[in-house]
């Protein structure tokens, strides 16, 4: 299919932004993923006022929506670049820009350690054994799918990198911790998380249907607001 | 002083813990967050001898598989320090919170290729990442004790060695271009070489195999390249091959190809009683030679209609969203077309039973090292390999503790491989170092490698490891485990040793290296 793909470009942190277009001709079962790595295999690839396109910096490692790694803005949402195809693309307009949420390092690459800074801060570990429910199995296993990616921090109305509220991508890997603590075992992270998620969360839910992972994101939070606040620990 | 890991998926992340547990430091070097490590990948599960399915398991019988599986191939005192550490590896695990389905007994295990019991814990088919997420947890725990220093987005440019000896390593931050020299003992863990592959592969972008390429270069042994893994049950999917669990084959999936249009169960008819769950390398070499039967259609199918539906949602839901998501194809209703696909790289750079590589004070561990899978990984083994040998290492790092080492930087540019250039190579070897290989094809896979124009010096590094795993594969006139010659189809007794590569005066140098005996106590 024929593309015009526009990027939102920047060679470094400290310069500007810039949009560049290239016209483009990729079969639709390509991932945008895919695409980026064709683009930068090409030898002379020019953009739509013949300079040329150059390499363009994205970053991704599995390709197959396990490691959250390629996370972009796509067509103004955030979602993983191998988790979406071209055919989706019905216009033929394809725009990709950096997430927005995160200081910009070059092109479509961005600094996510906010992400596990915040992750250390709320001492997100577990201080003694795991306690392991039958319920919270599940549970268990679901937020610990988390990717780390980011795009559930992007539509947060409110998550910014220098707040205090941490958003989805701490409450979710937090849920997993909680969820295997001890009644008598209580630890940091239960007033940590108060402070870094439970006050902050407009409830909003915008973050809601986003998660690449299909994560149930809701149900984490209620869980980890069940144990941290209302102190209603998994017991069987 | 503190101890430098270069890789943070599970070895690094291993070696780390085990270093912050006896209170030594870390320096946790990774391109990427641990999220984005080749280790979440891993589906099926990781092995040891729980012995909880009433099965009689042993130590030693999971000992012997691996040994079998691998051809005889691996170092016996090292698998045995392997099989004998896996329960508490698992059960460790378990108290870091990985959510295993338990029974009566305890960890509830299932069957696994090549393996004659029950021997392999899994969370559905999404084991490492569930492994990952706890043991990143673990370690963010030393984070805040000061004991892991983490050097994210940074990448690897140099190993500070002289005279073999390794004094620490020079790394570089891929945002701001700083370059930082860390002194002391390195212990490399950036995984296996998925970089001489681009696309063929089921791993990740991030294994470049630009450390065993700079291992090369700097003098340091590599071992066994032409040993890799070509996976039974791949597709082809945008830019990779997907992998489908052996967790489907495990639970009862059956391989079948059309021949005369009625479904042949081929694995089952030619192998009665490991059937589907042969070593891989088995699995993979049938299906090339049934397709390859003028009777048989070019197709092989994976069947997994007949896996009940309990086994289903409680072990398998996510293998079934991958198929339905990449293929469209339910396989719950539908049997879904596999092929081959490379998976694993047994080779890498030498290491000996302690993990010690052949320069002093530098230690590999996970799949960059060589070490326990012999001529063919078992399914189950990569997980466990990848802790116990970060374990290992980390152990040895600290038994030879040298405060005196000091680095510099050699002011050595950095370079990177570009991706036509990657492309190009790739292209060659995914041509030529297929599962059946021979002499005139291996031959021409380094010719035409020596043509190919490299433009700096990580692409040089780059073509020089890819022409030693060519000429590792031309050099072994035997077929073994994932090694299989047309040409020499026999398995050769006297091959039973390892090959070595080598640079030496700029010239590549392949020899064989004996494998040590079992020791009896």
């Amino acid at each position: 299919m024929k593309l015009i793909i526009e990027i939102l470009r920047q060679r470094d942190s400290a310069s500007e932004p810039y949009r560049q277009k290239i016209s483009y001709e990729a079969p639709p079962e390509d991932t945008v993923a895919t695409l980026l790595s064709k683009l930068n295999r090409e030898q002379e690839l020019t953009d739509m006022t013949g300079k040329p396109v150059g390499r363009i910096e994205w970053q991704c490692s599995c390709l197959q929506k396990k490691c959250g790694s390629c996370a972009m803005r796509v067509n103004g949402v955030p979602r993983l670049a191998c988790d979406t195809k071209l055919s989706e693309c019905k216009s033929g307009k394809l725009l990709l820009e950096p997430l927005r949420k995160f200081p910009t390092v070059c092109d479509l690459v961005v600094d996510r350690s906010v992400m596990m800074t915040h992750l250390l801060s709320i001492h997100n570990w577990l201080e003694q054994s795991a306690h392991h429910t039958g319920k919270a199995l599940e549970l268990c296993y679901d937020a610990s799918r988390c990717l780390q990616c980011g795009c559930c921090l992007e539509v947060c109305p409110n998550f910014f990198a220098e707040g205090d509220f941490y958003g989805a991508a701490a409450f979710v890997p937090a849920s997993r911790v909680l969820s295997q603590l001890r009644r008598e075992q209580p630890q940091d992270l239960s007033e940590f998380y108060r402070r870094n998620v439970y006050n902050g969360c407009g409830k909003s839910l915008s973050c809601r249907d986003i998660c690449p992972a299909g994560i149930d994101i809701e149900q984490k939070l209620a869980t980890s607001n069940a144990v941290a606040v209302w102190k209603r620990y998994f017991k069987k | 002083m503190s101890i430098t890991i270069i890789g943070a998926g599970l070895a690094g992340l291993s070696a780390a813990l085990t270093l912050a547990e006896q209170g030594f430091a870390s320096n946790l070097v990774s391109a990427q967050a641990s999220e984005r490590a080749q280790s979440v990948m891993a589906e099926g599960g990781i092995n040891a001898c729980l012995n909880t399915m009433d099965e009689d398991d042993t130590v030693e019988n999971h000992f012997e598989d691996t040994m079998r599986g691998g051809v005889y191939l691996a170092d016996p005192n090292a698998v045995q320090g392997l099989c004998t550490h896996a329960p508490e590896i698992v059960r460790k695990f378990y108290a870091l919170g990985v959510p295993f389905p338990t029974n009566e007994n305890g960890i509830i295990q299932r069957n696994f290729g090549g393996q004659k019991k029950k021997r392999t814990a899994f969370v559905k088919s999404s084991t490492g990442k569930m492994l990952m997420t706890a043991l990143i947890d673990e370690v963010r725990k030393y984070e805040a004790k000061g004991l892991v220093t983490r050097y994210p987005h940074h990448r690897l440019v140099s190993l500070a060695i002289h005279e073999n000896k390794c004094s620490g390593a020079v790394i570089i931050d891929t945002y701001s271009r700083q370059r930082t020299v860390l002194s002391g003992g390195v212990i490399l863990a950036s995984g296996g070489m998925s970089g001489l592959f681009d696309g063929l592969t089921t791993g990740t972008t991030q294994n470049t195999a630009e450390t065993a390429a700079l291992c090369l270069e700097q003098g340091v042994a590599l071992a066994n390249l032409e040993f890799i893994q070509y996976h039974p049950t791949t597709i082809g999917i945008s830019g990779k091959r997907l992998l489908i669990s052996e967790a489907a084959r495990g639970e009862g999936g059956r391989l079948f190809v059309r021949r005369n249009g009625t479904p042949w169960y081929f694995m089952e008819e030619k192998y009665p009683e490991l059937k589907n769950l042969m070593p891989r390398d088995v699995v993979s070499a049938e299906m090339v030679t049934v397709t390859a039967m003028s009777d048989c259609e070019k197709q092989v199918y994976l069947d997994m209609t007949g896996i009940d539906k309990t086994v289903w949602k409680s072990r398998l839901s996510d293998l079934r969203e991958q198929c339905i998501h990449y293929l469209d194809i339910d396989p719950v209703k539908q049997p879904i077309p596999v092929s081959p696909g490379i998976h694993y790289f047994m080779g890498g750079i030498w290491v000996d039973e302690q993990h010690r590589t052949s320069a002093k004070y530098l230690y590999a561990a996970g799949e960059g090292a060589c070490q326990y899978h012999g001529a063919n990984r078992l399914g189950g083994n990569s997980l466990l390999g990848a802790v116990y040998g970060g374990q290992t290492a980390a152990r040895t790092v600290i038994s030879e503790m040298n405060p005196s080492l000091r680095a510099t930087d050699d002011d050595v540019a950095y370079t990177e491989v570009s991706p036509r250039f990657r492309a190009a190579v790739s292209a060659v070897l995914g041509k030529y170092l297929k599962i059946l290989r021979e002499e005139t094809e291996l031959r021409e896979a380094i010719r035409v490698l020596q043509e190919l124009q490299p433009q700096n010096d990580a692409e040089e590094r780059l073509l020089r490891l890819a022409e030693a795993t060519a000429k590792s594969a031309l050099f072994r006139t035997e077929s073994r485990g994932a090694h299989r010659r047309t040409d020499y189809p026999e398995t050769d007794a006297s091959w039973q040793q390892q090959t070595v590569v080598i640079l030496r005066d700029n010239e590549l140098c392949i020899t064989r290296r004996k494998l040590p005996e079992r020791r009896t106590s």
